[in-house]
């Protein structure tokens, strides 16, 4: 996996300073439990993220407050520029966040092709009655969307399973075609909840391909959550870990590698 | 012998015999099938879209009907009238969401079913304390609706034609295309068809929980006052009205819950074979009035072979 990025554009993106998202402060808790607590961490536009932790560390908590599942109790949230203490889920999607899921949230019954067009429907912006009748101005709009998206099939080497329903294909395909849905949505923000977990080694090497591609070729943010550290470690700019809802370090790959905390965290401390 | 007789060639017989009688049977049968068809959609548009078997489908089939009539009792015209009535359609859609379904989601499906039951209750009581307990008759002439009938005389016999029968096939089949093309082709339609398959996958791809409940409360309205009008002409119009909803019941037991095409069939199918049976087997037979059952046992029969339905999807549960 040479899929380590480059130091000069990690400079750059620090130094252009433009931050994409930021997160302030964030407190999330059901009942007693305090999924995540205090957290703030930005994410750079242009950059790789990475959000790892232990089980239970409130990662994927902190990915469903981000794009809208979850209402944070305490903090706010910048995305763009924009300060919002909480959106809805359909307005995050319009903001530009896509997501994948840790257990792969497909629509089971379509097809790859199907799955992968649902994620443009947003974009479908043509009078209800010109798509009934599918003509005119909507057939032009849907063959445009098409054509888009058979770009991501190709981009994704998917193509042969087009038209394959996807609650029949592996698991490692269907995270792909996951993956395709949330491309098609053209984000400018992209999270991404475990794409590897579950994949052996080829999957994950065509995985890491696809998220440096997306990142360096579309220009897209992506914030991700995994277990794989060798994969953390390759394909991020900055890494953020949480362990019990609570942020423990927050930097490059190195540094957060060489964090006494960290190591702590995952390998356990003598007490 | 003579019974085997009655029951398995004498009905086939006189089929055979009088075959303008069988074809005045048959339109009978087609016209109520159309209408189970029309509200069995109804049903299947909300469960689709969020997993609620919506038990108030039949009291807003009632309180539809009622809202048109007593808007005309105090001098709404007619037309204006069921603009009116979709608007308040629309609105108990909105209140279904917020009050009902928002607070509610997430639970199981059962404590959404009796959310509907609940819904039923309180149109029961409000529509009868707003419009009141009695008979009422629908407006159909208001409506323009034609009340003559056309004679035809096939195979030397005489087939009468009901043009308000006819304008409710019509109408309902207009509706029932509309429909179908809005759930394939719409963004709005495969955004419902979508949220039915993964709610979580559904509302990362910017849709709308909310809106879809509301839209499709809103359709399960429409369809509710197309209803009501058709069978408050034939019957009047009361809480009795309730009744005909339910005959959706056994079309979606044959055709699935979730099934577009299977409740169109399954619709069209019970209106046809309730009639036939009724009028070849029931009355020679079994003293008449078989329609108020049959179809609740052949849906029972069909259960027992495909507990899915025709047209269900396959029920594949990990045990």
């Amino acid at each position: 996996m040479n899929a380590r990025p480059d130091p000069a554009r990690l400079s750059d993106a620090i130094a252009d300073g433009a931050v994409l998202l930021d997160v302030r402060n964030v407190s999330l808790s059901f009942g007693g439990v305090k999924a995540v607590s205090d957290i703030s961490f930005d994410v750079l536009k242009g950059e790789i993220r990475a959000i790892i932790g232990p089980n239970g560390a409130g990662k994927t908590s902190m990915l469903n407050v981000i794009n809208g599942f979850y209402t944070a109790q305490q903090g706010t949230i910048v995305f763009r520029g924009k300060e919002r203490r909480a959106m809805k889920a359909h307005e995050a999607v319009g903001q530009g966040i896509a997501r994948t899921f840790q257990n792969v949230a497909l629509f089971k019954g379509m097809s790859t092709l199907d799955n992968i067009m649902a994620g443009r429907s947003v974009m479908m912006k043509r009078n209800l009655f010109w798509q009934m009748l599918r003509h005119g101005p909507a057939l032009r709009e849907e063959i445009e969307h098409r054509r888009e998206v058979e770009e991501i099939i190709d981009f994704l080497e998917i193509e042969h399973i087009r038209h394959t329903p996807v609650g029949k294909l592996p698991y490692g395909l269907q995270k792909r075609v996951e993956l395709g849905r949330a491309l098609a949505m053209e984000p400018t923000l992209l999270l991404l909840d475990e794409p590897m977990a579950g994949m052996n080694l080829e999957e994950k090497e065509d995985m890491s391909r696809f998220i440096v591609e997306v990142n360096r070729h579309r220009g897209t943010t992506i914030a991700l959550i995994e277990h794989d550290m060798g994969v953390v470690m390759d394909l991020s700019d900055r890494v953020v870990v949480l362990d019990y809802g609570k942020k423990i370090a927050d930097g490059p790959p190195d540094a957060v590698k060489a964090n006494k905390d960290v190591i702590d965290a995952y390998l356990g401390v003598a007490h | 012998m003579d019974l085997a007789y009655q029951i398995l060639v004498k009905p086939f017989a006189d089929m055979v015999s009088a075959p303008d009688f069988l074809m005045q049977v048959l339109w009978e049968g087609l016209v109520s099938g159309v209408l189970y068809a029309l509200i069995a959609l109804g049903f299947v548009l909300i469960f689709k879209s969020s997993r609620v078997f919506n038990f108030a489908q039949g009291i807003m089939v009632v309180f539809a009907a009622l809202s048109l009539v007593g808007l005309h009792e105090h001098g709404v015209p007619a037309w204006l009238a069921v603009l009116l009535t979709l608007g308040i359609m629309l609105v108990l859609a909105v209140a279904v969401e917020r009050v009902v379904l928002r607070p509610l989601v997430n639970q199981p499906d059962i404590i959404l079913f009796m959310a509907t039951i609940g819904i039923t209750l309180f149109l029961v009581g409000f529509g009868e304390l707003i419009f009141g307990g009695e008979n009422k008759r629908m407006i159909t002439e208001q409506l323009g609706i034609p009340t003559g009938s056309f004679e035809f005389e096939p195979f030397g016999g005489l087939l009468s034609i009901q043009q308000a029968d006819l304008t409710a096939v019509v109408g309902a089949v207009v509706l029932v295309a509309v429909l179908i093309l809005f759930l394939n082709r719409t963004r709005m339609g495969r955004a419902i068809r979508a949220l039915g398959d993964d709610h979580q996958a559904a509302m990362s791809v910017g849709i709308s929980l909310s809106t879809i409940w509301v839209v499709v409360w809103f359709i399960a309205g429409i369809i509710a006052l197309a209803t009501g009008i058709v069978w408050g002409a034939r019957a009047g119009v009361s809480f009795a009205l309730e009744v005909i909803a339910y005959k959706a019941l056994p079309v979606l037991m044959l055709g699935g819950l979730e099934s577009v095409p299977g409740a169109i069939i399954g619709g069209v199918a019970i209106g046809l074979l309730e009639k036939l049976f009724e009028i070849y087997w029931g009355q020679p037979l079994l003293g008449g009035n078989t329609e108020t059952w049959f179809a609740y046992v052949l849906a029972l029969i069909v259960l027992l072979f495909r507990p899915q339905g025709i047209f269900g999807e396959k029920i594949i549960e990990r045990v």
